[in-house]
């Protein structure tokens, strides 16, 4: 399978991104790891016109404490935030979650940037952001815009990104030695998650429940209450609209949702 | 338009279509066949090569991104002096061979767990190689190959 034909554009920084969305706008698409884009534009999910390389931006490479928060670049890869040290010390969850994406070979490539992006209600790295209250920063032909991951995710492979916008920076706060946990199950080890809980302190997030990753918001409400984890753990499905799928049918989902969130909230200590 | 990729220490240099995959460029242009194309999904890591020296799906990266960067496949991995890499020798003496479509992708996703974890568990090499799959025998000989490899104790 090869992609349907597209004309390849390479920029080096992102004042030259920024430039060329603004030039081919629905026509393109940003490629960071190309572990989302690749595969869909070879099943022809995909035929942008235009396919504007953001992989040499290493200006968007990094993970910095600042204050009480870290920056992340959006063209950090999964790998490089697995073996962070800041990231190791200050969201460990984060660099935890980062080594269970895919496999080696999709580490070495896929970006936090892209995941966030693609916004695939499955993927791992959304929940992990939206459990830490991250904030994602944009910047397009206005300047700069910030936006809490509780409003970024819209809907299945939908945020409120524009064409013209790149996404430069996600923000959290550096939880220090917060309680935190992570539960993934998968049909096959490197997959997607069939359903997937992230403990961050107090906050409980659910991949693969829904259209989005969301909170377990009655499950977080159960344990302000001083509920124990198995207590809490029981409310995780409550809100959730999981589809039925070949694998895993909606029942089944919230079962999980409430096993899985159960172990979670062990693991991180509650 | 023209790539040129550093393949083995030789520079490559060709006009190809933007839409070229590098597992095409590698096999086609190059013509170093040890690199398949096993599912062409991303799923079985028949494709694997060193990209910058970290292990990549080449069905899943455009030649055009590879261009100016350096790739190591399968036939890169001897010394000058046609030495088996150290991965190759441990694969042959632990009988870790699977067919030619899943081996050369098996060893270059060792030889790139090994760079980042010198001494990896069983746990660890099985985890390490999950994103190869072989469909038809099994992974205990790759795992002792890789364990072999790596200095530490196989288990027979
Ligand atoms: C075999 C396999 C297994 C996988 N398993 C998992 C898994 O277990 N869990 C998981 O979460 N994911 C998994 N993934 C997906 C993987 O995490 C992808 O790498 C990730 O979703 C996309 O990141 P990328 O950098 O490759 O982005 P790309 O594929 O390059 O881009 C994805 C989308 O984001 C846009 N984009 C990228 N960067 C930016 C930016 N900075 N600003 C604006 N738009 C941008 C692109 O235009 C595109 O629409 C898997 C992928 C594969 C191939
Ligand atoms: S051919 Fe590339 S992963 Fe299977
Ligand atoms: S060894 Fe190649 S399919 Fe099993």
């Amino acid at each position: 399978m090869i992609p349907a034909q597209f004309t390849y554009r390479r920029v080096s920084s992102v004042d030259e991104a920024l430039a060329a969305v603004a030039e081919h706008g629905d026509d393109a698409k940003l490629l960071a790891g190309g572990q989302s884009l690749l595969p869909l534009m070879k099943l022809r999910f995909a035929a942008p016109e235009v396919v504007i390389d953001i992989g040499p931006l290493d200006e968007l490479r990094y993970v910095r404490a600042e204050g009480g928060e870290i920056a992340i670049g959006a063209m950090s890869r999964y790998h490089d935030l697995h073996r962070d040290p800041v990231l190791a010390e200050h969201a460990p969850l984060l660099a935890h979650v980062a080594g269970e994406v895919g496999d080696q070979q999709v580490r070495h490539r896929g970006t936090i940037g892209g995941s966030l992006v693609h916004a695939d209600p499955a993927a791992d790295l959304p929940a992990a952001v939206l459990a830490v209250d991250g904030v994602l920063v944009a910047r397009g032909p206005d300047g700069e815009r910030r936006i809490p991951a509780a409003e970024f995710f819209q809907g299945p492979f939908e945020t409120p990104l524009a064409p013209e916008e790149l996404l430069t920076e996600v923000r959290i706060p550096a939880q220090g030695g917060a309680g935190w946990g992570f539960e993934k199950f998968t049909r096959r080890s490197i997959d997607w998650a069939i359903v997937g809980v992230v403990v961050a302190g107090s906050a409980v997030s659910l991949i693969n429940m829904g259209g989005t990753p969301m909170r377990a918001s009655a499950t977080e409400a159960a344990l302000a209450d001083g509920a124990s984890a198995a207590e809490a753990a029981a409310l995780a499905a409550e809100g959730t609209s999981p589809a039925d799928e070949a694998h895993a049918t909606a029942e089944y989902r919230q079962h999980l949702a409430r096993v899985l969130t159960e172990r979670a909230l062990v693991s991180a200590g509650r | 338009m023209k790539v040129s990729i550093e393949i083995n220490g030789t520079t490559v240099s060709e006009e190809v279509e933007d839409r070229t995959l590098l597992v095409h460029f590698v096999r086609e242009q190059a013509g170093l066949t040890a690199t398949n194309i096993g599912c062409d999904t991303t799923s079985c890591g028949a494709c694997t090569v060193l990209l910058d020296g970290e292990s990549v799906k080449s069905c899943t990266v455009l030649a055009a991104q590879a261009d100016g960067h350096s790739v190591t496949t399968l036939e890169g991995l001897h010394g000058e002096d046609g030495d088996l890499h150290p991965v190759q020798r441990a694969f042959r003496e632990e009988h870790g061979l699977q067919c030619g479509f899943c081996t050369p992708g098996m060893i270059m996703a060792s030889v790139s767990l090994l760079d980042h974890n010198p001494k990896p568990t069983r746990q660890e090499v099985r985890a390490g190689l999950e994103g190869n799959l072989c469909r038809c025998t099994g992974y205990h000989n790759i795992v002792n190959a890789v364990m072999n490899a790596s200095g530490q104790e196989v288990q027979r």
